[in-house]
């Protein structure tokens, strides 16, 4: 039985959830996989890049953030997917040894006009590090059941 | 890459094919998306998804890797012709990704970039701003993602 539901979410409402360390390891390996960029594998030739020093790929910093909400509250909701994402900023680096953390704030919530039993969320999501400094910025819907539909069952 | 200035609008380029497998897909969701859709086939089945599904940072991030790929055998072509290749900035963002359709264990997705935009930046000083459209499309010709990626490139130098 899910803890969230599409009802739960209030429009304003703020909340943090976290942390998780970045190490190097991950991050080349990450990178390796998918995104085998010097700036993202070997810290001589990241120095050289406008990154200046090894740095996660922003792919990476998504991937993060999106275990993060996984774990935050996603995996306790009735959460049904997303349609996608109007908006991502890369705003800083994420650097080896990086402790990060998300702040989730709700901009709108609406019932789905096709399925009453669905409703969306708006949520803008911020990926901070240790230093509170805002590392990624990501705009999107997320659609979620709706418990009004659930105890009507 | 080109130079920016040698980039035309409308420019398209195949970047290659990926083949997702049951996994694969779980190697991804269980460390970045463990949703129960992208994790156990069973819970799957139950969920409106119907079937194992791709994460959608996993889609992007593959697509991703077949950019850069693609990338690095211009740059050797054009390295092997004796021209200098443009490097690549850190991407500040992307815009408009869209999860059209869910991508199951199995689905081979072809990935293809367009440029629809550039930017002429003054700082820093020799880049500009390329938008690529990616897109993915599975087998059966569905598009099944679609972000603008906005990339730093350099200028030509003087």
């Amino acid at each position: 039985m899910p803890r969230f539901y599409y009802e739960d979410f209030e429009q304003g409402s703020v909340e943090r959830f976290g942390s998780r360390t970045v190490t190097r390891e991950e991050i080349v390996g990450f990178a390796a996989e998918f995104d085998p960029q010097p700036m993202h594998l070997d810290e001589q030739a990241a120095r050289r890049t406008p990154l200046g020093g090894l740095a996660a790929s922003g792919w990476h910093s998504c991937a993060i953030m999106m275990r993060l909400i996984a774990d935050g509250f996603i995996l306790e909701s009735s959460c049904m997917g997303s349609p996608g994402v109007e908006e991502l900023k890369w705003l800083k680096p994420v650097r080896p040894g990086d402790r990060l953390a998300v702040r989730r704030t709700v901009l709108e919530t609406r019932v789905s006009k096709s399925r009453p039993a669905m409703g969306f969320v708006r949520f803008r999501f911020e990926l901070l590090n240790q230093n509170g400094e805002t590392v990624m910025e990501q705009t999107n819907f997320i659609m979620f059941g709706r418990r009004a539909a659930e105890t009507s069952r | 890459m080109r130079f920016f200035e040698d980039i035309g609008i409308g420019d398209r380029r195949e970047l290659g094919r990926h083949s997702f497998t049951v996994d694969d897909i779980k190697r991804y969701a269980l460390r970045y998306d463990p949703q129960l859709f992208h994790v156990d086939e069973a819970a799957a089945a139950r969920s409106h998804f119907g079937a194992l599904i791709a994460s959608g940072w996993h889609t992007a991030a593959v697509c991703m890797r077949l950019f850069i790929e693609t990338e690095r055998r211009i740059a050797a072509e054009l390295t092997a012709r004796g021209e200098p290749a443009a490097k690549l900035g850190p991407s500040p963002g992307f815009r408009n990704l869209r999860w059209l359709k869910p991508v199951y264990a199995g689905d081979s997705i072809s990935y293809a970039g367009e440029t629809i935009e550039k930017r002429e930046t003054e700082s820093p000083p020799g880049w500009g701003l390329v938008v690529f459209r990616m897109r993915g499309t599975n087998q059966d010709g569905t598009v099944v993602i679609e972000f603008e990626n906005a990339v730093p490139i350099e200028r030509r130098p003087e």
